[in-house]
């Protein structure tokens, strides 16, 4: 169950690349002897409900680290356009920045199908009812990557805006997409989030017109709720400021470009 | 809240304790934890424990910013985190991001 909200964690969490499925288990530690007390006692407990994820979150960062992986941590409501902004991007420098995916979903793997089409290495998470993804499922489904043969590796959150902020996975950059379809004050809705976004991508500016979408507004509640944040705009489909994206991503490889020569 | 429980749990059971009758947390106003959702959670996840029935206390914890020009720690008016002083905009936060569990009272 997760911290936020309450998400169950009943059911397994399904992770699976298209080669191949791993099957894994669990163990659950149970029994214990109590002694009675006749009085009540206090004790100070003092620790962070998420510090076993912030542990792995650390763990993944290190290992990723040592592959010298860019790892991007892409969150956005449902329907924002992360699969379409990522499918363009593999398309447009899969094969000069090898990239791989890891998608996370309730169900189906759809989203894998299209990327894996589009020619990225892809895994996928099917997290059943848990609404966001932690650093022990990354880490096993990055495991089923190449992971020395990238220079990349996305991570396609669940779709919402909510939980997954308080989830480290591990991540360089956390990339927050908002779709103009969706209103300028967004920002304003979801401060956990946007306070945590090193970038934040405003996609589907083709259509920004049609929905009369307020561009000044929407930049200025950004600017103002997150001014850490390195803004992008976007059109996955006519491909509007996705030049801009590769150049930022580029800049923050880890392998040197002689590397990257395959 | 089911690591909250479990926090909770292994900390009585190494107190050998057969109750838990209270439990405290510190939540940040920044968290993105609702605390009414929270208490929900509580209800649902400490049934058939040794929690279940147990008061739930939980204790908010206010934004607190850091503005690097003034050298100065300020509690934002709004989720602007803008300096009172110097009026600018700062992304460097404090506290006001905890969810901590703080203590229990057991038996």
């Amino acid at each position: 169950m997760c911290t936020n909200c309450g998400c169950s964690v009943v059911g397994e969490v399904g992770i699976h690349s298209h080669s191949h499925e791993n099957g894994h288990s669990h163990s659950h530690e149970n029994g214990h002897h109590h002694h009675h007390h006749d009085t009540h006692q206090t004790i100070a407990v003092g620790q962070a409900v998420l510090a076993k994820n912030d542990r792995l979150a650390e763990r993944n960062r290190g290992y990723f680290m040592a592959k010298n992986l860019l790892v991007l941590n892409v969150l956005s409501s449902p329907g924002s356009g992360k699969t379409a902004f990522l499918e363009r991007m593999v398309q447009d420098i899969g094969s000069r920045i090898p990239t791989g995916i890891i998608v996370g979903d309730l169900e189906t793997d759809n989203d894998a199908v299209r990327l894996s089409n589009s020619g990225a290495a892809t895994v996928q998470i099917t997290t059943g009812t848990v609404c966001h993804l932690e650093s022990d499922m990354v880490l096993k489904a990055a495991q089923q990557l190449n992971l020395d043969r990238l220079d990349v590796l996305v991570i396609e959150n669940v779709g919402n805006l909510v939980c997954p902020a308080a989830y480290d996975l591990g991540e360089d950059l956390r990339v927050v997409l908002l779709s103009v379809t969706e209103g300028e004050d967004k920002p304003l809705k979801y401060p956990t989030m946007f306070k945590s976004a090193q970038v934040v991508i405003i996609s589907k500016i083709d259509l920004a017109e049609a929905v009369e979408f307020d561009r000044e507004k929407a930049l200025e509640n950004i600017r103002k709720m997150a001014p850490q944040a390195t803004i992008f705009e976007v059109s996955s489909r006519k491909g509007q400021g996705m030049t801009e994206w590769y150049g930022y991503l580029q800049q923050h490889l880890k392998k040197s470009p002689v590397s990257t020569i395959s | 809240m089911e690591n909250t429980l479990n926090i909770a749990l292994d900390c009585a059971k190494a107190q050998n304790a057969s109750k838990i009758h209270r439990l405290k947390m510190r939540v940040g106003d920044l968290s993105g934890v609702v605390p009414d959702a929270l208490e929900f959670a509580f209800d649902v996840v400490t049934r058939g424990t040794i929690a279940e029935g147990a008061e739930f206390e939980i204790e908010r914890v206010p934004v607190i910013c850091h503005c690097p020009t003034c050298d100065r720690d300020f509690e934002p008016m709004d989720w602007f985190y803008e300096c009172p002083h110097c009026h600018q905009l700062t992304p460097h936060i404090q506290s006001g991001q905890e969810i901590e569990l703080t203590s229990l009272e057991v038996s």
